[in-house]
This record gives C-alpha cells, sequence and structure tokens, in this order.
C-alpha cells in the first residue's frame, strides 16, 4: 500500500481502516507529511467526538471496562475509537501491548476502531502522539473515543488535559494506595469508578472516595462524582457512560468544554515544542565540558539564554 | 536502546483452540526485550480477528503460534483473512509444533518463515527484523 497524504485524508473520510491506521503510525513515527494528513480531518467531527480517559492504577480493571464501554456505545449505535496505552521498557525501547485481548468481543466490529500504544518514554501515563490520534479517530467518524491510559500511580496526569472527561478508576483491596492518591489525580478526575464493586471493601472504598470528594464543587444536575461498577459482570456500565455523556453536554451547554480544548491544545504545542527541543538539548549538553560541580538549574537557564536570548 | 527496531510493530496471535501460550509469550517478551512493539491478541482468536487486529495496528508483520497441530489450515486461512481485507503484503511468519514434513506447504501457501522448538531465538528475531524492515521499505510512504 503506497500512501499519499491526500489518498490517506480520503481513506480516513472513508473510514478505511487500513488508512486511519497508517495515518496513526505517521503520526507516532513524526513522519514529515503528517501535518498534511492532520489538516485534511474534518473540525466539526473533531468538535463533536466525546473524549473520555479511563485511568487508575495497574490491575483496577481499565482493560475491561473500557471493553465494556465499547459495548455500550456500540449499542447506542456510535462509532468508538479506542486508544490503549502501555509502557514502553526503558531497558530495550520496546513495548508488550496486551490490551487488545479483554477488548476482542468488538474485534470483528468495523465500527470500532483500535489502536495500542507505546508510551516511548513519555510519563504522565499517554504517549506523545495520543492527541494527534484522537483527531485521526475523531475524522474516521468516531464519535466517542476511549482513551486507557498506562496504569497510573498518582501523578499522571496527562489524560487529564487530554481527554474531555476522564474517570478513575480504582478497586478495593488497594486502600493505601487511595490514601496516598489524595493529592493526585483523585482531586482532578472528573469521576471516581470503585471498580470490583463485588469484591469486600467496595462499599468501604466508595465512602473513602466520596469523603475524600467532599471538598470539590459538586457535579451539576445531581450526577454522583463517584460510581461503582463491576466491569467482569457489565454492572453499573450503562450508569457511568450515562453520567459521563450528561456531564459532557452540561459542560458542552457552559463552554466548559470548549475552554477546556483550547487550553489543551495550547499545551500540547508546548509538549511537542520540548519534545522536539530535548534530543537538540541533549546534544548542546553533549557538546559542553562536564562540569560536574556546577548548579544544574544555573546550567539549564544558560543553555536557553544561549538558544533564545535572556529571559524577560 | 536499539531506535531503528523500537519502531517496529509486530502482532503475535494464536488461531484456532489451543489452550497454551507459552510459546507466543516467550517470543513477545523477547521480540520486546529486542525493542519491538509487540500486540498480543491472546488465545483462541480467529484469522479474521487476527487480520483486523493486524490491521488496525499497522504492524509490520505477523507471527502466527500453535501448538496443537491446526496449523496446516490455521496459518494459511489468516493469509487469506489478510488478503480478503486488502492487507495481504504483511508478512506472516509461524511457530510451534510444526513437522519437517509440513513446513515446505506452509511456505508455498505465503508463510515467510517456520519455527520450530529448536529454532534459536537469535534466529527467531533477526527474522521479524528482516520482514518488518523490508515491509517497510516497501509500504511506508511518507
Amino acid at each position: 500500500m503506497v500512501t499519499a497524504p491526500a489518498n490517506l485524508i480520503e481513506g480516513i473520510r472513508r473510514r478505511d481502516p487500513r488508512a486511519i491506521a497508517r495515518a496513526i503510525s505517521w503520526v507516532e513515527s513524526g513522519a514529515p507529511l503528517s501535518g498534511q494528513v492532520m489538516a485534511g480531518l474534518e473540525q466539526d467531527l473533531i468538535d463533536q467526538a466525546r473524549v473520555y480517559g479511563i485511568t487508575g492504577p495497574p490491575g483496577a480493571g481499565k482493560s475491561t471496562l473500557t471493553g465494556r464501554l465499547i459495548g455500550h456505545y456500540r449499542r447506542q449505535e456510535a462509532r468508538v475509537g479506542v486508544i490503549a496505552i502501555d509502557p514502553s521498557s526503558p531497558l530495550s525501547g520496546g513495548a508488550l501491548l496486551g490490551d487488545r485481548i479483554r477488548m476482542m468481543d468488538h474485534a470483528l466490529d468495523p465500527d470500532v476502531i483500535m489502536r495500542s500504544m507505546a508510551s516511548r518514554g513519555r510519563l504522565g501515563g499517554l504517549c506523545a502522539a495520543a492527541g494527534a490520534t484522537v483527531r485521526i479517530l475523531a475524522g474516521a467518524g468516531c464519535s466517542v473515543i476511549i482513551i486507557e491510559t498506562v496504569g497510573v500511580g498518582q501523578s499522571e496526569m496527562d489524560v487529564i488535559r487530554l481527554a474531555d472527561l476522564t474517570a478513575l478508576v480504582v478497586a478495593p483491596g488497594q486502600g493505601d494506595d487511595i490514601q496516598a492518591m489524595k493529592a493526585g489525580l483523585l482531586e482532578v478526575a472528573d469521576l471516581l469508578v470503585v471498580n470490583k464493586g463485588d469484591c469486600p471493601g467496595a462499599e468501604a472504598l466508595a465512602l473513602d472516595l466520596e469523603t475524600a470528594a467532599r471538598d470539590r464543587p459538586a457535579l451539576p444536575a445531581g450526577l454522583s462524582r463517584v460510581c461503582m461498577t463491576t466491569a467482569s459482570e457489565n454492572l453499573g456500565v450503562a450508569e457511568l457512560a450515562k453520567t459521563l455523556d450528561r456531564l459532557d453536554s452540561k459542560r458542552r451547554q457552559s463552554g466548559e468544554h470548549q475552554a477546556k480544548r483550547a487550553l489543551a491544545q495550547r499545551l500540547e504545542v508546548v509538549d511537542w515544542a520540548l519534545e522536539m527541543l530535548r534530543p537538540r538539548l541533549e546534544k548542546m549538553i553533549g557538546a559542553t565540558e562536564a562540569v560536574t560541580r556546577d548548579d544544574p538549574r544555573q546550567l539549564a537557564s544558560a543553555l536557553i539564554a544561549s538558544l533564545t536570548g535572556p529571559e524577560r | 536502546m536499539n531506535v531503528e527496531a523500537s519502531r517496529y510493530r509486530v502482532l503475535i496471535g494464536k488461531p484456532g483452540l489451543d489452550g497454551h501460550d507459552r510459546g507466543a509469550k516467550f517470543i513477545a517478551r523477547a521480540l520486546r526485550d529486542a525493542g519491538f512493539e509487540v500486540i498480543y491478541t491472546g488465545i483462541r482468536r480467529t484469522p479474521e480477528e487476527i487480520a483486523a487486529a493486524a490491521v488496525q495496528e499497522d504492524v509490520a508483520a505477523i507471527g502466527l503460534s500453535s501448538l496443537s497441530g491446526g496449523h496446516s489450515r490455521l496459518f494459511p486461512a489468516v493469509l487469506e483473512a489478510l488478503q480478503a481485507i486488502g492487507a495481504g503484503d504483511i508478512p506472516v511468519l509461524g511457530g510451534g509444533i510444526i513437522p519437517e514434513e509440513e513446513i515446505a506447504a506452509l511456505q508455498a501457501a505465503g508463510i515467510r518463515q517456520i519455527f520450530t522448538p529448536g529454532t534459536p531465538i537469535e534466529t527467531i528475531l533477526a527474522a521479524f527484523r528482516e520482514a518488518c524492515a523490508e515491509h517497510l521499505r516497501q509500504n511506508q510512504g511518507a
């Protein structure tokens, strides 16, 4: 399959799986022509797509829950895109991407497009190309896009920015982690989901989360920030989806959604700038004499000043 | 870090009814440790599911594993499934408990290479590297 940007744009509009997949590969590898593809996507579709993040510690049930959410939105006849991110090995750079295993129910459904991605050194729980991948899936007609992050600890916040709404998924038996998370994701995730609701300790965990969430502003229209699911049995999933959808419509009406997307886009520009600068900076620092006693922060200031002039 | 290999995406699939995937997991892990991004589909997949996943993931090569004797039917079935969705160009390699005398037929059907329990892992990694490099050269466009 020989490809040109125009073919890919046309293929994405036609919802051709190969064109969609190839376009994602292009943005992932930083192909020079990927900019042309991105520019050819339909902005209306990108604006309309509901982008939901699913994050949480390893083993909380993110993949299983994502699989169930796909099922829910397919019953509503939405076309669904899924991005599932797993960590790259810091040693080999390789990655084992196994999220598909729990989502194979939808493997032959042409209206479910799933892409596994490796974090490729990014530490925020996403990968650098996640934003562009969301836009490609939206451009291919996915009206619901689910981003499943790597298993996170407390501070992997990238998805909060990229997704319109983010659900933090936790499971009973990880109690101490929940305590530790109080100052992190727990403060910023839009919804807090207790999965494995059939396991001992689920109710207590939900109460803990209610308490932790009490300091935050209440959600509109009687929506509850804490939800309980048992994804393996498909329990509570429809309610979770309903909460996400209602909250999303509210935020679109209030303009919050649009403001968040605009901010996210600006911050993604900064991310990319840093991403592109990194190799140059590494080269520059590699060329200087190793002065190990100097303060790294001072050295960094000098390095930046040499690129952009002194900070004003 | 092997920068070149870290861009290679491959899919490891287990078609058919085998319940054991030690071999597939061993290969998947070896590929990861060699810098590949490996999508693993899990056990008991149909040829059509494997083909659809390979297309969505835009992999440069597919590795199939079979331990229960279904390879003569299932490996070519994956090739047919790929062709049916316009992805016959993705190279397919296979491995598992495969009798010597059946290897030639599988290769004639279009399986690029066959590995058996005695094949050194370096040989397998080199074969995947070569298959990926060739596919990307012919395919990647940009």
